[in-house]
């Protein structure tokens, strides 16, 4: 327990020192300016704020990073309240109840009971990396090549399980991005892979161009087409502090939904999705009177919005420790370490207590300042919610084309994005969902790998998989998953979930 | 019995995985695929590749008797700005700077919007282009021609 104290002092002595404090207000200012735009989820934010942290020091390029992420979320949800315009899924729930609230003039209350919620998840949930974080590494280290793969087939089930749409096309996209994730040089034999003859392809397909393409890109062509009727509440916020029948309504969701989300963020392909939907579900199931949910039902506010940020911050844990994405921004996160020249994974926090510790704290600094800055601040972010898309879009593509060109200064990478930007609209179209692609995209090359060792460490014998009890009980645990989703009783309740 | 496509979306994307499945096995052929104690490079792609064409193959068969919805109508004006916009980006600014770009990438892609203004758009151009100049180029010290000379 002291240890807890003591790794926790360690990290705060690195978060609050002025300059990080500065690159978390930074982070958080930026994320949530740009989260806020119509459109723009969590994953275009941070890959097109990307560029930025670059130049960086590690430590306070994940801590800006982080800062994005949590100002990314709270803007979606600020455009989710007031103008029903989800920047991502997670925030679709907010949309619900958020903009009724808003229609009735209560968007204030809305704003700053999910802007208190989140924090108090945030911080219960930044508790509970500490806690966790340390053990859970511990096992890590016993893992060896086997375990990992059957890990990752885990987190690849996991993605598909609950990634919107068919089944049978999640799986397929994931096979996709495991694909593209080959495409390069290959680490064990020098081979260049699936390049056509273009040397800018060596070190494979850009991370952020593929993510921007299909995240940023293909969401505004799709937001251009859909044309433009929103209506903002900007004259009637009301005041932001929600009244104390508010509050007495909204602490048990508060409290609910954070115990939900800091539980599910940390299973491979949760995060903030499942656990916003779930604590709806779950708040309507417990309701006195349903029937007020999805007519500006405060409840439908504070449980959603404390479970996305728990599960955004618990979603750091199998990141941290195992060096796996559990969902696309974690994937981003892994990008961006990479870039940092960070392998992520187990021993980030014994060779790098400072920068592990520095970053948890951060996330808790980062929580703070959102609520500090955003509730003065909300004027600000309804006024830029005002300017017509006509004017955003271009700019949005202006501040992703720099970001990718600057990455590399190669006029490829710009043409590349925008190829994926087509890919990803026609994804759109045809119903398959990206984010099942991009996991596997992260994890196609380390899979391979893993899979290569373990095989010639059993030379050449599949059953190591299944003789180490680590690996398949990984190996069960997804084969589970994918029977439980092939039964129709549990599909049709998957479907009715994602339709609510 | 007539064979009809009764879900348009699964059948294309059925078709789509193929295509990337079949590119993936001819061209992992030039790779050695080596043995199951020391895989070569093709093999991990080669085992992916048909597994991606047996599903791809499987959800455009599921197409002929699984309901679905249509594919939603595409509109070309947006994605072919827009897309044009980013080329032209990248196609100017090696030989003309960020400026340039910005400009081209401005008025292209706001073809692509359902209104153009073009006062509006030079406007934001001016501004972005000071903007990022100032945050980009003195701000965290990215080099970039700005200028076309």
């Amino acid at each position: 327990m002291m240890e807890i104290f003591s790794n926790l002092g360690l990290g705060f002595g690195v978060a609050l020192s002025p300059m990080n404090v500065l690159y978390c207000f930074i982070g958080v200012a930026l994320g949530t300016l740009i989260g806020v735009l119509p459109g723009i989820g969590p994953i275009a934010t941070i890959a097109m704020l990307l560029p930025i942290t670059f130049n960086l020091p590690p430590i306070a390029a994940l801590i800006m990073l982080a800062g994005i992420y949590y100002g990314a979320q709270y803007g979606g949800s600020t455009s989710a309240i007031l103008v029903n315009l989800p920047g991502e899924s997670s925030s679709v729930v907010t949309c619900l109840d958020g903009y009724q609230m808003a229609r009735q003039g209560r968007a204030g209350p809305a704003l700053g009971i999910a802007a208190l919620g989140s924090f108090f998840a945030g911080t219960v949930s930044t508790l509970l990396i500490a806690l966790f974080a340390p053990p859970l590494a511990e096992i890590a280290f016993k893992f060896g090549p086997a375990e990992y793969f059957s890990l990752m087939v885990l987190g690849l089930v996991a993605a598909v399980v609950l990634a919107q749409g068919s089944l049978l096309k999640s799986i397929c996209m994931v096979i996709l991005g495991l694909l593209w994730g080959l495409v390069g040089t290959d680490v064990s034999s020098g081979t260049q892979r699936f390049t056509f003859g273009y040397s800018e392809l060596s070190d494979g397909i850009g991370f952020v161009g593929i993510a921007m393409g299909l995240f940023g890109f293909s969401e505004i062509i799709s937001n251009l087409e859909m044309g433009q009727n929103r209506e903002v509440f900007t004259s009637k916020v009301g005041r932001l502090l929600p009244s104390l029948d508010d509050f007495k309504a909204s602490w048990k969701p508060v409290l609910r939904g954070t115990g939900l989300g800091s539980f599910l963020g940390i299973l491979p392909g949760g995060g903030a999705l499942l656990s916003s939907f779930t604590s709806y579900m779950v708040e309507k199931k417990l309701a006195k009177d349903p029937s007020r949910f999805g007519k500006g039902a405060i409840e439908g506010v504070a449980g959603p919005e404390s479970a996305n940020n728990a599960g955004a911050q618990t979603s750091f844990i199998p990141l941290l420790t195992l060096g796996i994405p559990s969902n696309p921004v974690m994937a981003l996160m892994i990008g961006a370490m990479t870039i940092q020249g960070i392998a992520p994974g187990p021993q980030v926090m014994t060779e790098r207590p400072q920068l592990f510790w520095g970053m948890i704290a951060s996330m808790w600094v980062g929580n703070l300042l959102l609520v500090v800055m955003n509730l003065p601040m909300i004027g600000l972010w309804i006024k830029l919610l005002t300017v017509p898309y006509r004017m955003l879009f271009p700019s949005i593509l202006l501040f992703c084309c720099i970001g990718v060109y600057s990455l590399s200064s190669l006029p490829f990478d710009v043409y590349m994005t925008a190829a994926f930007g087509v890919i990803g609209y026609i994804f759109i179209k045809l119903g398959c969902e990206p984010a099942p692609l991009i996991l596997g995209f992260i994890l196609g090359p380390v899979m391979e790998e893993n899979l290569r060792r373990a095989m010639l460490l059993s030379r050449g014998d599949p059953s190591t998989f299944f003789t180490r009890p680590i690996s398949l009980g990984l190996l069960i645990a997804s084969a589970i998953m994918l029977l439980l989703m092939a039964a129709p009783v549990l599909r049709k309740k998957r479907q009715e979930a994602f339709q609510e | 019995m007539k064979i009809r496509i009764r879900h348009p979306q699964d059948f294309f994307s059925g078709l789509l995985f193929i295509a990337f499945g079949l590119i993936t096995i001819i061209v992992a052929q030039d790779y050695k695929f080596g043995t199951a104690v020391r895989m070569g490079p093709g093999y991990f792609p080669m085992v992916l590749g048909w597994i991606m064409v047996a599903l791809g193959a499987l959800t455009s068969l599921r197409s002929l008797w699984l309901d679905g919805p249509p594919i939603p109508k595409m509109a070309l004006r947006p994605i072919l700005m827009v897309t044009l916009g980013v080329l032209a980006f990248g196609a100017l600014i090696d030989p003309l700077g960020l400026v340039v770009a910005t400009l081209a990438l401005f008025v292209i892609s706001a073809l692509g919007g359902d209104e153009f203004k073009i006062k509006e758009i030079l406007l934001l151009f001016v501004l972005l282009t000071a903007v990022s100049v100032g945050l980009f180029v003195y701000g965290l010290g990215l080099t970039f021609k700005v200028w076309p000379l």
